[in-house]
Order: C-alpha cells, then sequence, then structure tokens
C-alpha cells in the first residue's frame, strides 16, 4: 500500500517536471536550441508572480494572468533580439550565449531580491486533499499534475491543429523550405520561445506555491526538466509527460528509501533509460 | 623564424622565470593569488581543448575536479599516502571515471552531450555526499599538519627561509605552475601532430575528415580522457591548498565549469592563447567589482555572450585578426611542391 502512494505521489511529482520542461521541449523540437537558462527564467517567472501578487495584493492565481504575457513579450524579445543570431549548424554558441543568460539572471535576481528563500501563499487550498480509495492526493499536486496534462494538451492541439502549428512543423522539419512557402522562421522561433515562457509561467505558479524558492535553484530545475525532455525524446510533447513523469516516480521511490537518495534515483532512471535507449522513449524527429 | 615569434618567446620566458621566482620574492598572498589563477587557467586549457577543438561541449568537468579531489582525500586520510602522491591518484581516479562516463555520454549528441555530462557530474556529487568515511555531506578537513610534510616541503622551508605553511604554497604553485607550462607546451605539440590536425579537421568538417581517414571517436575518447586526468590533478592539488572539502564545493559548475567556459569564450575558445587572455581578463574584473558583490559574475555572463555575438573567436582572435601576430599558430601552409601547375584555360564567362 505503501508502494502505491509513494508511486502515485512520484506521477503528481512527476507533473511538475513535465510543466518545467514543456517549454523547454517546445522550443527543442522547434529550433533545436537547447536553452541553459530555462531553469532561471522558470524562477525569473515565479518572482514576478510574487511582486504582481504583492504589489496588487491578488491571489498568486490571478497574478499569473498578469505575468504570463509579460513573460511572453520577454520570450518574443529574446528570440528576436538574441538567440536568433546565434542559431546554426554550430551548437556552441546558443549553449554559451544561453549559459550566460543563465548566470546573469541567476545573481540579477539574486542582487534584486536576496538569498532569502520565498514562496508563494495560495491560502487554504495549499492543505486540501481529497481521498482517492488508498491514497489520498493533495489538492495543489493534484493540480499541477492535470495542469500539465492540460498543458501538453492544449500544446499538442496547438502544434496539430493550427496554422501556427504548422508553420512550427515545417520549420522544425526544414526552415529554408518553409521559408520558400513564406514562412519567416525568426518569427516562428520568437512565437515558440514566447509561449515557451507562458509554459515556464505556469510552471513557476506550481513551483512557488509547493515548496520555497530562491534565486539559486534554477540550475536544478533546469537539469530535471532536461532529463524529461531527452527521456521522452525529441519533439514529442506526451514523451516529454511520460518522462517527467520517469524522473518524478523514479525519485519518489529512491526518496522512500532514504531521503538522500532522492535526486540520485532520478539521475540514474535518467541515465539507465537512455543506456537503453539513446534516442528517448518517443522519438518524433530525426537528430 | 620571424622576429615577432622570437620577441615572444624571450618574453615568454621571462616572464615563466618571473612566475616561478615569485615565492622567493613576492608575499605569500600573492603566491596564493596567483595559485586561484593557474587552478582556473589549468581548467579553462583543458576545456579549450574538449570544447574548441575536440567539439565536446562539456558541462560536466566539475566531475573531474570532485573525483580527483576526493581521491586525494582518500589517498591522505584512509591510506596514509603522501599528499603528492595524493594528487597523482586524483588525476588517475579521475581519468579512471572518465572512461564510463565517455561510455554514457558519447551516445548522446552535441547538446544532449553537455546535459548528459552535467547529470553524470551531479550524480558523483551526490555518490560522494554518500561516502560517510569523508564526512558524507557535511564533507571533512584533512589532518592538520598534513600540508607540511609534504615531500620537500621541509627543503623548500630551509632554502626560501620561510614558515611551512608558506613553503606548502609555494611547492603546490610551483607543481600548479608546472602543470600548466606542461599542459601548454603539450597541447601544442600534440595539435601539431598528426592527430591534432586530424582532430582539428574533425572540428572544421567531421565528414569531410572521416573521408580522409581521421576517427573521430577514437581521437575525442583521447583527448576526453586525458582532459580528465589533467582536471582531476588540478582539482586535487587545488584541494590541498583548500585543505577542507566538501560535495558541494568540490563539484560545484559555477566555480570549475562556468568560470571555466567563460573565462576559455572570452579569451578565444580554439586557440591556445585564449585562455591565458581569459584569464587573466576575469582576474582583473574580479578585483575590479570585489567589492560590488556578484556584480562581476553577471558582467562576466554579459561579456561572454557579447563575445559569442560579436567577436566569436575571443579577444585573442581579435587581436590576431587585427596585428597578425599569432604566438602559438596551429595552421599549416599548403605544401608547395605538391599543388599541380594548372595550364592557363580559355575563360568561357
Amino acid at each position: 500500500m505503501m508502494l502505491v502512494d509513494t508511486i502515485t505521489q512520484g506521477l503528481l511529482l512527476g507533473g511538475l517536471y513535465a510543466l518545467f520542461a514543456a517549454g523547454l521541449s517546445l522550443v527543442f523540437g522547434i529550433m533545436r536550441l537547447v536553452n541553459l537558462a530555462h531553469g532561471d527564467l522558470i524562477i525569473m517567472a515565479a518572482y514576478l508572480i510574487l511582486g504582481i501578487a504583492m504589489a496588487l495584493n491578488l491571489h498568486p492565481f490571478v497574478a499569473v494572468l498578469l505575468a504570463a504575457p509579460i513573460m511572453f513579450g520577454l520570450g518574443w524579445l529574446l528570440q528576436t533580439h538574441l538567440l536568433n543570431r546565434v542559431l546554426g549548424a554550430d551548437i556552441l554558441p546558443p549553449l554559451l550565449v544561453t549559459f550566460g543568460l543563465s548566470v546573469v539572471i541567476q545573481n540579477g535576481l539574486l542582487e534584486g531580491f536576496t538569498a532569502d528563500s520565498r514562496k508563494l501563499t495560495a491560502g487554504s487550498i495549499e492543505a486540501q486533499a481529497v481521498h482517492l480509495g488508498p491514497v489520498t492526493l493533495g489538492v495543489m499536486p493534484l493540480l499541477t499534475f492535470l495542469s500539465a496534462v492540460a498543458v501538453v494538451f492544449a500544446l499538442n492541439q496547438l502544434f496539430y491543429r493550427t496554422a501556427l502549428g504548422r508553420a512550427f512543423r515545417a520549420t522544425s522539419d526544414d526552415a529554408v523550405t518553409a521559408q520558400l512557402m513564406g514562412i519567416r522562421p525568426q518569427k516562428v522561433f520568437a512565437m515558440a520561445t514566447g509561449i515557451a515562457l507562458v509554459v515556464a509561467t505556469i510552471a513557476a505558479l506550481f513551483l512557488g506555491t509547493r515548496a520555497n524558492f530562491d534565486p539559486s535553484i534554477g540550475p536544478a530545475r533546469l537539469l530535471y526538466a532536461f532529463e524529461a525532455v531527452i527521456i521522452g525524446g525529441l519533439g514529442s510533447l506526451w514523451g516529454t509527460l511520460a518522462g517527467g513523469i520517469v524522473i518524478g516516480v523514479a525519485q519518489a521511490l529512491g526518496a522512500s528509501v532514504n531521503p538522500e537518495w532522492q535526486i540520485l534515483s532520478g539521475h540514474i532512471a535518467f541515465v539507465l533509460v537512455l543506456l537503453l535507449r539513446p534516442r528517448g522513449l518517443f522519438p518524433r524527429a530525426n537528430d | 623564424m620571424t622576429p615577432t615569434r622570437t620577441a615572444g618567446l624571450i618574453a615568454a620566458f621571462v616572464g615563466l622565470a618571473a612566475l616561478y621566482a615569485m615565492p622567493a620574492i613576492a608575499p605569500r598572498a600573492v603566491v596564493q593569488d596567483l595559485f586561484g589563477i593557474l587552478t582556473l587557467l589549468v581548467l579553462a586549457m583543458n576545456w579549450n581543448m574538449l570544447a574548441g577543438f575536440a567539439g565536446l561541449v562539456s558541462v560536466g568537468q566539475q566531475a573531474f575536479v570532485g573525483i580527483g579531489a576526493y581521491a586525494m582525500f582518500a589517498a591522505i586520510i584512509l591510506l596514509k599516502l603522501d599528499p603528492l602522491l595524493g594528487v597523482l591518484i586524483g588525476g588517475l581516479a579521475a581519468a579512471a571515471f572518465s572512461v564510463p562516463m565517455a561510455f554514457f555520454a558519447f551516445r548522446l549528441n552535441g547538446a544532449y552531450f553537455a546535459i548528459g555530462t552535467w547529470v553524470v557530474a551531479d550524480i558523483a556529487r551526490l555518490a560522494m555526499g554518500q561516502w560517510k568515511a569523508l564526512g558524507g555531506g557535511t564533507g571533512t578537513s584533512l589532518p592538520k599538519g598534513t600540508t607540511k610534510d609534504m615531500v620537500g616541503v621541509e627543503t623548500i622551508k630551509q632554502v626560501l627561509d620561510v614558515s611551512g605553511a608558506a613553503a606548502a604554497d609555494a611547492l603546490t604553485y610551483w607543481l600548479m605552475l608546472s602543470l600548466a607550462v606542461v599542459l601548454l607546451v603539450a597541447s601544442y605539440v600534440f595539435l601539431r601532430t598528426r592527430m591534432g590536425l586530424g582532430l582539428q579537421a574533425m572540428r572544421d568538417n567531421e565528414t569531410a575528415a572521416r573521408s580522409v581517414g581521421v576517427d573521430p571517436l577514437r581521437l575525442k575518447a583521447w583527448v576526453f580522457l586525458l582532459t580528465a586526468f589533467g582536471t582531476g590533478l588540478c582539482g586535487a592539488l587545488a584541494f590541498i591548498q583548500i585543505t577542507r572539502i566538501t560535495p558541494d564545493a568540490a563539484f560545484s559548475v559555477i566555480d570549475w565549469t562556468a568560470f571555466v567556459i567563460f573565462i576559455t569564450v572570452i579569451g578565444g575558445i580554439g586557440s591556445l592563447p585564449g585562455p591565458v587572455v581569459g584569464v587573466i581578463v576575469f582576474y582583473v574584473l574580479q578585483r575590479l567589482l570585489a567589492d560590488y558583490g556578484t556584480i562581476y559574475l553577471i558582467v562576466l555572463g554579459i561579456l561572454g555572450i557579447v563575445v559569442m555575438l560579436f567577436a566569436r573567436r575571443g579577444l585573442w582572435g581579435l587581436f590576431t585578426d587585427r596585428t597578425g601576430i599569432d604566438l602559438l599558430p596551429l595552421t599549416h601552409r599548403p605544401p608547395r611542391s605538391v599543388a599541380p601547375v594548372l595550364p592557363p584555360t580559355k575563360r568561357t564567362a
């Protein structure tokens, strides 16, 4: 029974990791960009939600609605002014630019908000739980997981049912030919990064309400997110959700044996999956 | 030999002699400062070989620093060996760790490789935290007086007429300086050989390099193994000076990899003098902005981004382009006699 409970908690934790990873997966799938600043951008979004919630005295769930468009704009600007300039066959420049960005954001937040850990307070909902047969589920973790499923579903709808999604897929498959058909890859990329940062804002909401955060925790979140993306397979959003769940369940199982083994078991699950399937569980694109 | 190269070589020898003389003429604080700079330089030269020449963008170099340092601590505390032997063991342990790491990470391409190495380094950090004999997660210190009992410290103490601690500083400093010099010379010699040429050919165009018989996997594996050895030695030596180890400090991605990446990029990735220039810029920045907390990190990050946007070959690349001076050139002139003399052809267009 303990095992069922542990796995369920791991599953819900996996939802949070999938939220961290969904934006990353989108950007990686469309433009092969590895954004090493993604974790720090999530933390930045958490501070943005916190700032809006405190300044306007709003509930975090409302503040996120104001934060999301700001983050979209930031993503758009970031892509058009910085990242589009370094995308190319050589993977080194985008890696190093986003790595630089990560250090700049992390230390900028440290200067602005100090190293004190903060939390988004969501009120009584934080302590509520539902009983499902043998297991008890926290409402917030459940909400996190359902949001992850909803985000992945929405992104998939966008990807496969809209004109923008068609442009995404076309650019992902062959940017040059897509250009011949009247698509401007730079604009498509800017949209993608904007959407990725909206997803990052949603992730930030659940990260911030679930536990304390401070400016230094971005890189660790980035690592879990990347593990989810890579395990899931390049370009597959449902794969990313599955990857997040694999990491979450592995961490929960490890933690149930010894709390010190939580993160270690997640990493080991990542290594094992890649040893067995180097291209991840559900690879969509060849790359 | 051109006049600039002769002048450059003479300047290099004079500078090197001055650096070796430092423990005898400068105060201990200067020697310790220089030791810190040299540590970063050695790490940067190793990373430059990996990323700048072999195309292996690793974000997991802290794995080798940490493993080297932990192996050195284990050799001293558990096996009661001399610290200098411990340093060698540290290097070997890092090299040994690089083999299974390569088997895993080499399956991953490009960006995946960066993340994969980072994850492996984090696994090593967490695993070392479980090593209770070396203090687990809270770490441990070297036994008191360990460094003063190192081979050679007693002699240095008498010759320079300094305290035991200063003599230990001098010894580790000379070793780090020698490691930097050996690494620079070895890199130059290696890159001028057939294998080195193959490595650069592979970086520039892997398919073309393979078509003329370069074996990319073998070359990359060698570079990965050797730089792991160098990074491990450097990490072990650095932690003799620090005398205290924790998993978070020994496997710090910021201290041992992020700084190193920025130093290499700003100085000039893919050139041998690049890391030297970069480490000087880093040190000056750190000094100038010492009173403003983490501002220097922000400046460093922005500088790294600017270099990637506007001058991909870094400050050294800019300097060579402007002046034509290249102190450690890696380019080869095409052989004159081999090129066939083409008969003049009629232009049709």
